[in-house]
């Protein structure tokens, strides 16, 4: 088990502030947070690289926070791979093996082992400079694999592969997991996270602000910067002023369903609960607002309108109802929610 | 064709002249002097002793000084490319001063150093070697002058080394100076090896501080100078012609090596 208690670090332009987690044995934890959240300098102050200005860190117990990097057992895969460029692969994913003394048949015997998990066998004798970054990574990854590390660091791992790639490298990663193997995982992306966590950490401005499975955050995203980052889209502050009304955002009042009154501070609903019609509609549906469409998005199989009602409000149709309806940006639209859709969190 | 790739060309003619005048500037004196030579005295220039052993002299004592000041030189340089420190700027600052000061000065702030008289020329005959005239004060001499080169071009090979890499390795359980020996020095090889034929190159061919600390035994350049003031321009030419081939000779030679190397 790794136990991060209080990691804190300062840089020029950005700072980890006071980051706690643990990953237990064998479990599969993504550490979820947007470009330069400091993502990469943390997996870097956990293998030893860069020094902390405090906490601690343990692993199965012992205090490794000031071990040398070579004595951790915490194994890294940088976002670049860093191949040595000057290597054969089989070279390259020999390199720990040669740190660790070991004979040469043990070398050998190892090497192709990892290969062959790594389904790149027949690649063991080329240059990296003539692979693909697909197949750099699995190199990478079999090289960091052959220090048999405790914990296996993954900065990015999917974020530069294209989609069939992508979805081989994240199966081998689970069935990796599944074998034991102890994972933390950096990512920007919620999905990559939600196929792959067990539990999922998100850094936002250099703190955890919030911690859980994928289900309890996509279900219960603590702030707005989570919500987006799960797709949801309508997220807003909103304060209870009855039983049955909020205000989101100090702007736009809405009846919401009777939920126990509490400590709420947020709300949202989804943007495939939202109803858009021409006409104010005679109908159950408690909140609608008439608004003036702001942009409209295609997506694959959808189109999300934004509509302009005193908020911001995303609705997302089927592309047949877009068609049907021939919505044009700057029309004037209403904009419904049942007042069960919305979820005060 | 357009205004503006004929506006280019016209651009690229007149860079392509100033150029060529350059090059021309560099080529015709060497080319002259090829060119009024006699064949006969260069064949009995090429046979006689003193300009054969003056040769050798010059060649191996520059290959040794470079060799010797290469195992202190090539760390200096990893060092300045991996660490930021208070003063740096000053080290690249001494580092590079034997490029800008006169050599004849340099030699007179050398020979201050090693003579019999200073604590290091007294150590230095304690041990039974005399700086002053002996080829390893003419090494030092070389050294002084050329060893800037090597640390630059290393320092720069090393910059250029991804320090991911480094980080890599040392993760991959590599003490420091195994990623030294097996990442950093393999993937700054080139540079460095083009640092060491410039620097071999230059002190072979320096003259002013090697005067100074030994006019004996006599390097190539100082020889020509002697043959030139004793017997003039026309004794002096074949022997400056020889070296010149010579050290053409070994700068393609190593240059071809380090291309290689790519």
């Amino acid at each position: 088990m790794l136990r991060i208690t209080n990691i804190s670090k300062k840089f020029s332009d950005f700072a980890l502030n006071e980051i706690s987690f643990t990953a237990e044995k064998g479990e599969y934890v993504v550490v979820l947070g947007t470009s330069g959240a400091g993502k990469s300098m943390l997996l870097e102050i956990l293998a030893g690289l860069v020094k902390q200005d405090k906490g601690e860190i343990f692993l199965d117990g012992s205090d490794i926070s000031h071990k040398k990097i070579q004595e951790r057992n915490i194994g890294l895969v940088f976002q670049d791979y860093a191949v040595f460029p000057h290597m054969s692969v089989r070279k390259n994913i020999a390199f720990p093996l040669k740190s660790k003394n070991a004979g040469r048949e043990e070398i050998n015997s190892i090497v192709e082992r990892l290969a062959g998990e790594m389904k790149i066998s027949h690649l063991l004798e080329r240059n990296p400079e003539t692979l693909s970054g697909g197949e750099c990574q699995r190199v990478a990854l079999a090289r960091t694999l052959a220090l048999d590390p405790a914990v296996l660091l993954l900065d990015e791992p999917l974020s530069s592969l294209d989609a069939s790639v992508r979805f081989e490298m994240q199966s081998m990663l689970r069935k990796l997991n599944q074998n034991g193997q102890t994972i933390i995982h950096v990512t920007h992306d919620f999905f990559e996270a939600a196929a792959l966590a067990h539990k999922i950490v998100v850094i936002h401005e250099g703190q955890v602000i919030q911690t859980g499975t994928p289900k309890e955050i996509f279900n219960n995203p603590k702030t707005k910067f989570i919500a987006n980052f799960t797709g949801i889209r309508n997220f807003f502050s909103a304060k209870r002023i009855s039983e049955n009304i909020a205000i989101l955002d100090d702007k736009l009042k809405v009846v919401v369903a009777g939920e126990k009154v509490g400590q709420y501070t947020n709300a949202y609903f989804r943007a495939e609960d939202v109803v858009l019609s021409k006409n104010k509609l005679e109908s159950s549906i408690a909140n609608e607002f008439e608004g003036t469409i702001s942009e409209i998005v295609p997506n694959v199989n959808s189109v999300e309108v934004i509509v302009d009602a005193v908020l911001k409000i995303s609705a997302i149709i089927s592309i047949q109802s877009y068609e049907k309806m021939e919505l044009k940006t700057g029309a004037k639209i209403w904009v419904g929610f049942k007042a069960s859709t919305i979820k005060m969190v | 064709m357009t205004d503006t790739s004929l506006k280019y060309s016209l651009f690229k003619l007149t860079m392509i002249f100033l150029g060529g005048l350059v090059l021309l500037f560099i080529i015709a004196p060497i080319a002259g002097m090829f060119i009024s030579n006699s064949g006969s005295g260069l064949a009995e220039v090429s046979s006689n002793k003193d300009v054969i052993n003056s040769i050798k002299l010059t060649l191996t004592v520059s290959f040794f000084s470079t060799v010797i000041f290469a195992i202190g030189a090539i760390p200096l340089a990893y060092f300045l490319a991996r660490n930021n420190f208070w003063g740096k700027q000053i080290v690249s600052g001494i580092i590079d001063l034997p490029v800008v000061i006169p050599h004849s000065a340099a030699g007179i702030a050398l020979l201050g150093f090693v003579s019999r008289d200073t604590f290091v020329g007294k150590a230095a005959g304690a041990v039974g070697l005399d700086f002053v005239g002996h080829p390893a004060g003419i090494a030092i001499a070389m050294a002084f002058v050329s060893v800037p080169y090597l640390i630059n071009a290393a320092r720069d090979g090393f910059s250029a080394v991804p320090e991911r890499l480094e980080k890599a390795a040392l993760n991959l359980g590599a003490s420091p100076a195994r990623v030294f020996f097996t990442i950093a020095l393999p993937l700054a090889w080139r540079s460095i090896l083009s640092g060491l034929i410039l620097m071999f190159a230059r002190g072979m061919s320096e003259f002013g501080a090697v005067i100074i600390i030994a006019y004996h035994p006599m390097i190539t350049p100082v020889l020509i100078y002697e043959w030139f003031g004793a017997f003039g321009l026309d004794y002096a030419r074949p022997v400056a012609t020889i070296f010149i081939v010579v050290c053409l000779a070994f700068f393609v030679l190593l240059r071809a090596v380090s291309s290689k190397k790519k």
